[in-house]
């Protein structure tokens, strides 16, 4: 039975409102009667277009025939013999450029809404999945250290776990997860979501040692010389960047990484937390990925009248997926696009009070094949803001590379490996992630960790 | 979880703790710090090591009691647990090629500055430990501060202890009186760190400084703790703390470290929150 609807089943959402005063998930998941409704436009496609462009392969057209079904836990099983994380993946990834950007119901309409889908079904299996008892794979003595419990960390524990390694992964902060824990904000991933992936590897007997900085409490090479036989790095690009602009260092200049840090792992917006962070009346947000559209609603969740986002190019071009931006307009950020801030002007106290920008306009289009954007000479003017987030991209973490032997940088200065294998130029290293691509996505940190199971495996039992 | 193995109050808001983190004991180097979290509600706080102890496992700090966090620290007796110990942290201090060294601490700095001076001081070096406190009730461990270094001068300032004055002062007249100093360590306020590297400057005299900017992760991953040395961004967590004082622009650390006083000062009031050690959250 085939549903001929165009359109994507509606996600329920909060009303936009209300949600941008409260730290709940936007979107609450489709019903089960969505969910079969939604699973019903798949048209089974023989040459699962939609499969191709899934960085892990997940058998989408297979686990979605079983939603059609009723059948949500056999839907989860499909999905989670390839995906490890799919409660995170069908939140976060981009799939209108994967996924869903290859399905073939996209060419007439909109496209089957897959991520909503997945989402789905890991919901519903941590809701009802039956508690079958862990199954923990036959030990087989080896021990791997993976450093960093970010997507690309999760993922390669995950299947060294259940290869019968014994696994440990430390991380330096005191959580787990990665970006997906002090990054993401809790409306668009529920913390919880994350610990209970991180339970479920712990009860297959993954170890998580935190507050462990690899390079500072112990380097790389220590960890062989304490018996771990490979190790995997997957340590993210955690480094922020600034614009070099006068009045960066004000009070009320934050990096992303910061204020997303305070407010999503250290919980500002609870007031049973300590942590501090200024609340700010109106607050400027540079740039325009999806680091900027997290600031920007957190800013507004914090309590911010007036939250914008300072972009340089055009809508055209803005990185962060569509969805946020979406939703981002629709809880009140205001877009200043095709402008450019050129200095950052404080208070006699040196507490920010406004942002100069320039306006831009789009020129000829550049290596990238973008248009470049252009100053227009002369269009300055201050917006009127009283905190400024720099959310402009980050580097890659270089203290691993500084302190392990003959571990070699790549050309982007992460760390050098080889993209399928995730092998690196010292012997028993494995990287992956945005430790070696730069700022990249959830889904392809977690094929990167996968791939680099894979090769682990492969190179002990070669050894 | 990192139980506290000892406790012991060195003044009126000074404790010294020792603490089981046997990760951190086994690589601490004098100079480097940690980052602790009290408990699950617990802001990351940085606090130097003032020594550790790798057989034992175990790590010791000094800190003041100034804030929510330092004094709900103060809450915690021997037996109880923190619930977070990350480090070390930050580069150790760089001791290569010295010979003769002044260090000079002040207040609660001179507990920072003492790990720097008794680590140098077994390495072979010559120190000269200048120790400015108020007055004589807020004088801390004067022992541990003459085992640990060649000289120990002693200054308050209001002349009831040691000699009357002020650090700089005293560090003024040993360089005048000829000590061959290959560099000055200077710990404390940032005032008076300041002024120690506008006295050092004068006789051209290499000065490291350790810096306290506001940190939250200590990895270099949030860029909160960035510092202005010679004209460029630096990150106190990863390029220091240490860093050479003469190119450091003080007014700028010193501003960046009131931004949260307004919140902090309202911190404080909720004193419910900081008697017992028990939070009424949990
Ligand atoms: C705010 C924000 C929003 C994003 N939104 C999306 C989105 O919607 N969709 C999407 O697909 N992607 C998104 N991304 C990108 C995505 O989160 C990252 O590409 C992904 O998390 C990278 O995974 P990773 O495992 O390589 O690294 P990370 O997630 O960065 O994890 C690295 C981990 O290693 C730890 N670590 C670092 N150094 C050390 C060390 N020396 N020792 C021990 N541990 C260490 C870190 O603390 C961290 O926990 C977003 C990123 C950010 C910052
Ligand atoms: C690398 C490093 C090492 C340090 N070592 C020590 C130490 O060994 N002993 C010690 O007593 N203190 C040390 N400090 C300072 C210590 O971190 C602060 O005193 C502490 O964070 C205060 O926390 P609180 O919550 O009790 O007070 P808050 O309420 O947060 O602050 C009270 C006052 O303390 C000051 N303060 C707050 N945070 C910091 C900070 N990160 N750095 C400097 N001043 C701050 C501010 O002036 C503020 O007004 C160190 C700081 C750094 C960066
Ligand atoms: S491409 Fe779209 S319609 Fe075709 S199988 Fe995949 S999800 Fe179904
Ligand atoms: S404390 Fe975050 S970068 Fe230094």
């Amino acid at each position: 039975m085939l549903n001929l609807a165009k359109e994507k089943n509606p996600m329920p959402e909060q009303d936009p409102m209300v949600r941008n005063k409260n730290f709940k998930e936007v979107s609450t998941g489709y019903t089960e009667d969505m969910a079969v409704n939604e699973a019903m436009r798949c048209l089974q496609c023989r040459k699962k277009p939609c499969t191709t462009g899934c960085p892990v392969r997940v058998r989408i057209p297979e686990f979605i025939a079983k939603i059609a079904e009723g059948e949500f836990e056999e839907a989860y099983q499909i999905i989670s013999t390839t995906s490890s994380l799919p409660a995170i993946c069908g939140r976060v990834c981009p799939q209108e450029n994967q996924c869903e950007g290859r399905c073939s119901q996209g060419t007439k309409g909109e496209p089957v809404a897959i991520g909503r889908l997945e989402r789905f079904a890991a919901d519903w299996h941590r809701e009802h999945g039956t508690d079958e008892s862990v199954e923990r794979a036959e030990g087989n003595g080896h021990k791997v250290a993976v450093v960093g419990s970010g997507p690309a960390g999760l993922a390669c524990a995950g299947d060294l776990i259940a290869k019968g390694y014994d696994v440990t992964v430390f991380e330096s902060l005191h959580k787990e997860g990665g970006v997906l824990a002090y990054g993401i904000p809790e409306f668009r991933l529920p913390k919880a979501i994350v610990s209970a992936e991180v339970s479920a590897l712990q009860e297959k007997g993954v170890e998580f040692v935190n507050n462990a900085v690899i390079g500072m409490s112990m380097t790389v090479d220590e960890l062989f010389e304490d018996g771990y036989e490979a190790v995997f790095v997957g340590t993210g690009a955690g480094l922020p960047q600034f614009m070099n602009i006068p009045g960066e260092n004000l009070l009320g200049v934050y990096s992303a990484n910061e204020y997303l840090t305070r407010i999503n792992l250290m919980k500002a917006y609870k007031p049973e937390y300590d942590t501090p962070i200024q609340i700010a009346k109106r607050v400027a947000v540079i740039g325009g990925g999806n680091v900027a559209m997290d600031a920007a609603r957190c800013a507004k969740r914090m309590g911010a009248e007036e939250v914008y986002i300072v972009y340089r190019r055009s809508m055209d071009e803005i990185p962060a997926r569509k969805e946020e931006i979406h939703h981002a307009i629709e809880e009140g950020i205001i877009f200043r696009l095709l402008t450019n801030p050129v200095a950052i002007k404080g208070t006699e106290e040196a507490y920010v009070c406004g942002l100069e920008c320039v306006e831009m306009e789009l020129g000829e289009p550049d290596a990238s094949g973008r248009r470049r954007p252009v100053e227009k000479k002369g269009s300055n003017f201050i917006l009127d803001v009283d905190a400024v987030i720099m959310a402009i991209g980050t580097r890659l973490n270089k203290l691993i590379l500084e302190t392990t032997e003959d571990l070699e940088p790549n050309k982007k200065g992460g760390i050098g490996a080889d993209e399928k294998t995730g092998a690196t130029s010292h012997k028993g290293i494995f990287a992956g992630g945005d430790a070696v691509t730069g700022a990249a996505t959830v889904i392809l940190a977690m094929g990167a960790g996968k791939n680099a199971a894979d090769s682990i495996d492969q190179y002990l039992e070669a050894n | 979880m990192y139980k506290i193995v000892g406790k012991r109050r060195l003044n009126s808001t000074i404790t010294w703790l020792e603490i089981e983190a046997p990760l951190v004991a086994r690589k601490a180097r004098p100079g480097q710090f940690i980052i602790l979290r009290t408990d699950e509600y617990g802001e990351r706080i940085p606090l130097t090591m003032a020594g550790h102890n790798a057989e034992k496992g175990t790590i010791d700090i000094i800190y003041q009691a100034v804030g929510k966090t330092t004094l709900l620290l103060d809450q915690f007796e021997v037996g109880d647990a923190l619930a977070d110990v990350v480090g070390p942290l930050g580069k150790p201090t760089e001791m290569e090629g010295l010979k003769r060294v002044a260090v000079v601490g002040g207040g609660t700095g001179n507990a920072l500055a003492y790990p720097i001076a008794k680590g140098m001081h077994d390495a072979g070096i010559e120190v000269d430990m200048i120790a400015g406190f108020q007055t004589k009730d807020v004088v801390i461990l004067e022992e541990e501060f003459r085992a640990g270094t060649t000289n120990l001068y002693i200054t308050t300032d209001d002349g009831s202890y040691g000699e009357k004055g002020f650090t700089t002062d005293k560090l003024k007249a040993l360089i005048e009186a000829g000590n061959p100093y290959d560099e000055v360590v200077a710990v404390g306020p940032p005032v008076m760190m300041k002024f120690v590297c506008q006295l050092t400057k004068k006789y051209g005299i290499k000065t490291v400084v350790s810096l306290t900017a506001y940190m939250v992760d200590g990895t270099g991953m949030c860029g909160g703790c960035r510092v202005v040395i010679g004209g460029e961004n630096k990150f106190a967590c990863v390029d220091g703390p240490e860093f050479d004082g003469q190119l450091v622009d003080w007014d700028e650390l010193i501003q960046r470290n009131s931004f949260y006083k307004e919140q902090e000062k309202e911190d404080i009031t909720h004193v419910c929150r900081l008697t017992g050690g028990v939070r009424y959250y949990a």
